[in-house]
């Protein structure tokens, strides 16, 4: 029951992720609605399944995809998971309504909360993924989906760079932990994630220990927007404000710090692990509240504040010991709860004066009482003040560095953290300060009016869990800490106690410090701008855009060198390569000529042979005269289909002529517009080089089909050929294979071969369009036209033969399964049919009289090989499951019906519509070309008396 | 008889790599077409040769030849057929899209333009 809870959970953000899109057509409420409903009945089954985990249970599932390689999509919800699955339903459900009042009526809702529903998904995937290496998957996605979300506005630059800047840092930290997943899952034995935790001492002994470890934080920094990564994060603020409180602020940057607790008890506690995660932690959270200071935008301000709180967690983790885990658990709640808050405030301050711009706001306060008295909650408890939450968790987190020996020293640490507590405090007072209160202005962009209960109802709540989380820390926040801490240290958590008083600790007076300096810096705010503004402005952006452009350089140059366009090299390398690999391991192993006796060679076969190598040779010396050269190859061809016949394939020889026929003809139609010879170019030394690379491989091939050909071997054909008649109702098994045994195979190719077709006509079509098209229009041609281009003769004989070559390709196919034929063949045959037509009263004529789209008949045998195919379904068999029965109708013989037969005729179908959409594109260019268009049949009407017809 | 076919094998694929490694689309393609049936032939005759032994099923056959690569083949020489018009469509619009029909890229820009069927 629960296990069948966990998967709804995890995948109907996906389901409904489909719905918005449509939903939008039916107006904006009722698309609010779709997007709603998923993260409800989700949440609801949260909530199911609280009290199994609240009891320290944990809930799995499990469905299996290559059990056999250990893969399988497992689900895990304990209570680490459990909070943050809350956290991602509730803020869900949060954003999806202000987001309904945020966006405006020009902006493709539906979209959006597509968008949003889909990194929902993969938010939950992180946060549920039972084996690292789906949790990776889901970690990528939602590196996409925040793409897609940052760039929603993407008619703005700055959405385009901020979005491409977001996907690039956090994609190359997802490759980095993809790598270090996979070392970690070396080490351990197993991706699952349960295994894993059980091997914490193992994996810290290891010597991949530090390799692992790097990479891991590597993804874990550049998604949680930890210095030197962190500049992606106030770029990603081009994004609609519901996508900046939900994906970066509550969530999706806590993915980093997600992972660091989840890998807690496994890599945490090393010197390594200290020294990096915890310096990292504490010089962003420095850094992120310093610069945001200084921000004038009220995003960009709070996009720092996230990035320095970020800091502050991660410093938690980093510290290594237990009570530093639990209040990272415990911050984890309380900056959701007050920066969610701010976020949603300056969506609605941007909404209602037209500006997020600070040095234009300010008295806002009396304008917008209740976004007033929200932000100033929320400002505060993020200033840390008491008796609000943030007061708590800075207090406990204050606490936890006096206990850290950080540079050799008990001070630094704690000071460094004080600094960055008292820019904390100075720009949250800014916040709420400059916007809300002094003066109002005579003039704001907007005239600034009170939000509706759809904006600020959200915020409203979280700011009253601000308070209440504050006050009554004990009884709301400990029992869940507790639970989820546990879970993160892998340990049960003796009973917490979270007061707000603590008596006059060490804490307390930095605490004060902090808030004294915050104050005196706020009030002198203008001289210390002006000094920061003279310290330092290193645009972090500016380096981004260097480095890529400079990494955009060195990869074109790399490219420029392999790839450089030319045909002839890759081949050359190819061959070569292939030819020495394939040399190396024949001669490096004992050989000895093998035991099967040859076959004696008959007199016309000798013949053939002779001939064919002689038009080999021809082709090579001669195929500068390109005409000449073709018909040579189709000799060749030619052959090849008489060794098929000697050598019991009849379906082959049947199958080589047709295609020969059809093909020789295309080229020849191809030909007509391309030069007819081919230049010299290349020197003596180059065809020499070409021809020894030629001969080498051809030796190579020749030698080794000897090899095969002449040792005896076991094949697996016995199968089919005792189970053709049995099983799939055929004699002809190389028929029955294609349309039963190996059905899937064939339903593939029937597949490639129709969508050749189609790239051969949208080809046309884009040719004709551009350049090629306007230099077929003029085109002159070099030869001069046969006077006589529909001789009588051939007119009549081919309209006498349409149909009995017609007839014979019906019999081809209906005799298919039991004698050589089938679609196949009976397609080309058929095309063949229509192609002399085609050639003997040219192709507008024709065309005028045949009603059937090449297109339709491509998608119609598709369709019909794959219904076939699908009909097995509904008698419980696997798809392409043939059955065949016999039928004795009227006046003809006793005959077999087999549903494989339906498959044939999709197969027929598809090679006769892609064959002659080929020929009707090459068609078309000769139209385009000039190519008169006869009205009747032949040149010459033989009812008209000669004086009067032949003028021309 | 096998080395009859071995040979052939040999010289089909020499000689379609020879012209595959040709500067003209039109060489190239009839090289593929060349390869095409080496390779044909190559799959065909992993099943060995035999006469006079179609993969017919009848009740006075005495034996039959390994159907199975004749199926692969069969489906082969069709997509085959395929790949080798789409690439003849390609060279065309490579030719009078461009100023000649080389397979060199850029490179070939400079090659000497072919002198007879061109657009004026």
């Amino acid at each position: 029951m629960n296990e069948n809870l966990l998967i709804l959970m995890a995948f109907l953000p996906f389901l409904g992720a489909l719905t918005p899109g449509l939903a939008i057509r039916a107006g904006r409420n009722v698309c609010t609605g779709f997007a709603l409903a998923p993260t409800l009945v989700a949440l609801a089954a949260l909530a199911v399944m609280v009290p199994v985990v609240w009891q320290g249970g944990v809930i799995e599932a499990r469905l299996d995809w290559l059990p056999a390689l250990g893969l399988s999509l497992g689900l895990r919800l304990d209570a680490l998971s459990m909070m943050f699955a809350g956290m991602i339903l509730g803020m869900g459900v949060i954003v999806t309504i202000y987001a309904r009042h945020y966006l405006s009526g020009e902006d493709p809702m539906g979209r959006f909360y597509t968008f949003l529903l889909l990194f929902q998904g993969a938010m939950l995937g992180i946060v549920l993924s039972a084996n690292l290496l789906v949790m990776v998957i889901f970690w990528e996605i939602t590196s996409l989906a925040s793409f897609l979300l940052i760039g929603f506005w993407s008619h703005l630059k700055e959405a385009r760079q901020g979005a491409r800047m977001a996907l690039a840092v956090t994609g190359l930290g997802g490759l980095a932990l993809a790598a270090g997943v996979l070392v970690l899952g070396q080490i351990a034995g197993s991706l699952d994630l349960a295994v894993v935790l059980e091997k914490g001492d193992e994996i810290r002994a290891h010597a991949l220990y530090l390799p692992a470890l790097l990479l891991i934080l590597l993804g874990a920094f550049t998604k949680s927007a930890q210095f030197p990564f962190h500049f992606w994060l106030p770029h990603a603020m081009a994004a609609p404000t519901p996508v900046s409180t939900y994906l970066h602020s509550a969530t999706m940057v806590k993915a980093g710090v997600f992972l660091l607790a989840r890998l807690w008890p496994v890599l945490a506690g090393t010197d390594a692990w200290f020294a990096i995660v915890a310096t990292t932690g504490l010089v962003t959270m420095l850094v992120g509240a310093a610069i945001a200071l200084f921000k004038d935008d009220l995003k960009a301000l709070l996009a720092y504040s996230t990035v320095s709180h970020l800091g502050f967690l991660t410093l938690l983790l980093g510290i290594g010991t237990r009570a530093a885990a639990i209040v990272a658990v415990l911050h984890v709640l309380t900056h959701l709860t007050f920066k969610a808050t701010l976020f949603m405030v300056a969506g609605i301050v941007d909404h209602s004066t037209g500006t997020r711009d600070i040095r234009r706001l300010g008295g806002l306060a009396g304008l917008m009482p209740i976004t007033a008295t929200i932000a100033t909650v929320a400002g505060l408890s993020m200033a840390g003040i008491p008796p609000l939450n943030g007061y708590l968790t800075k207090e406990m987190m204050l606490e936890e560095t006096t206990h850290a020996l950080w540079l050799g020293s008990h001070w630094a640490m704690p000071a460094v953290a004080t600094l960055a507590a008292l820019f904390s405090v100075a720009y949250s007072l800014r916040f709420v300060g400059h916007v809300f209160f002094g003066a109002p202005r005579d003039s704001y962009p907007h005239e600034p009016h009170e939000a509706g209960p759809g904006l600020w109802g959200g915020p409203a709540i979280l700011a009253l869990a601000c308070i209440l989380l504050g006050l009554m820390p004990q009884l709301l926040a400990a029992p869940l800490v507790e639970r989820v801490a546990a879970a993160v240290v892998g340990a049960p958590v003796g009973p917490l106690k979270l007061k707000l008083w603590h008596g006059v600790t060490p804490a307390l007076l930095m605490s004060g410090v902090a808030v004294l300096g915050g104050i005196v810096a706020l009030a002198n705010y203008a001289r210390v701008a002006a000094a920061w503004r003279r310290l330092l402005s290193i645009e972090a952006k500016a380096i981004f855009t260097a480095l890529v452009a400079c990494a955009g350089r060195i990869s074109a140059r790399i490219s420029a060198r392999l790839h450089d366009g030319s045909l002839s090299r890759y081949v050359a390398i190819f061959v070569t390569a292939t030819v020495a690999v394939g040399a190396a391991a024949f001669l490096g192993a004992a050989h000895v000529p093998g035991t099967r006796p040859m076959l004696p060679v008959p007199l016309p076969i000798a013949v053939i042979w002779t001939i064919s190598l002689i038009c080999v040779g021809a082709i090579v010396l001669l195929h500068r005269e390109r005409f000449i050269a073709l018909i040579l190859v189709a000799v060749v061809g030619l052959s090849v289909s008489v060794a098929f016949v000697y050598l019991s394939a009849p379906d082959l020889a049947l199958t080589q002529v047709s295609v020969e026929t059809v093909t020789t003809l295309l080229m020849l139609l191809a030909l007509n517009f391309l030069p007819k010879q081919t230049p010299v170019e290349s020197s003596a030394g180059r065809r020499l080089r070409d021809g020894i690379v030629a001969v080498a491989a051809g030796a190579a091939v020749g030698a080794l089909s000897l090899i095969f050909m002449t040792r005896d071997f076991q094949s697996i054909s016995a199968y089919h050929l005792a189970n053709s008649k049995t099983g799939g109702g055929g004699t002809n098994v190389v028929n029955v294979i294609l349309v039963d045994f190996r059905g899937f195979d064939t339903f593939g190719e029937i597949i490639v071969l129709g969508i050749a077709g189609l790239t051969i006509y949208a080809l046309l079509m884009a040719m004709l369009d551009g350049r090629a098209g306007r230099r077929l229009r003029q085109w002159r041609p070099l030869e001069r036209r046969s006077g006589d281009r529909h001789p009588m003769m051939m007119v009549v004989i081919a309209r006498l033969m349409m149909p009995l070559s017609l007839m014979v390709g019906v019999f081809i196919f209906l005799r298919g399964h039991n004698q050589p034929g089938g679609g196949f063949i009976a397609g080309l045959i058929i095309a063949v049919a229509y192609l002399v037509q085609y050639m003997a009263s040219g192709f507008q004529w024709t065309q005028a009289r045949q009603r059937i789209e090449y297109h339709g008949l491509i998608g119609a045998g598709v369709f019909i090989a794959g219904l076939t195919g699908m009909a097995a379904w509904f008698f419980g068999r696997p798809f392409l499951t043939s059955a065949f029965g016999y039928v004795k109708p009227p006046l003809i013989e006793k005959f077999e019906l087999a549903s494989a037969m339906a498959f044939d005729l999709g197969v027929f179908l598809t090679v006769l519509g892609a064959v002659m959409l080929a020929l009707y594109s090459l068609s078309t260019m000769a139209r385009t070309a000039g190519e008169t268009v006869n009205v009747e049949p032949m040149d010459v009407d033989p009812t008209q008396e000669p004086d009067e017809g032949e003028v021309a | 008889m096998e080395l009859l076919i071995a040979t052939g094998i040999g010289v089909l694929t020499a000689a379609g790599i020879y012209l595959t490694l040709r500067l003209r689309s039109f060489p190239v393609v009839l090289g593929l077409a060349l390869l095409s049936y080496a390779v044909n032939l190559f799959l065909f005759s992993t099943g060995r040769l035999v006469t006079g032994a179609p993969p017919i099923l009848s009740k006075d056959a005495a034996a039959y030849t390994d159907p199975l690569p004749q199926a692969l083949v069969l489906t082969a020489i069709v997509i085959s057929f395929g790949m080798s018009a789409l690439l003849v469509m390609l060279a065309l619009g490579s030719y009078l899209e461009g100023r000649d029909d080389g397979v060199e890229g850029d490179g070939a820009e400079d090659a000497p333009e072919a002198t007879s069927g061109e657009a004026r």
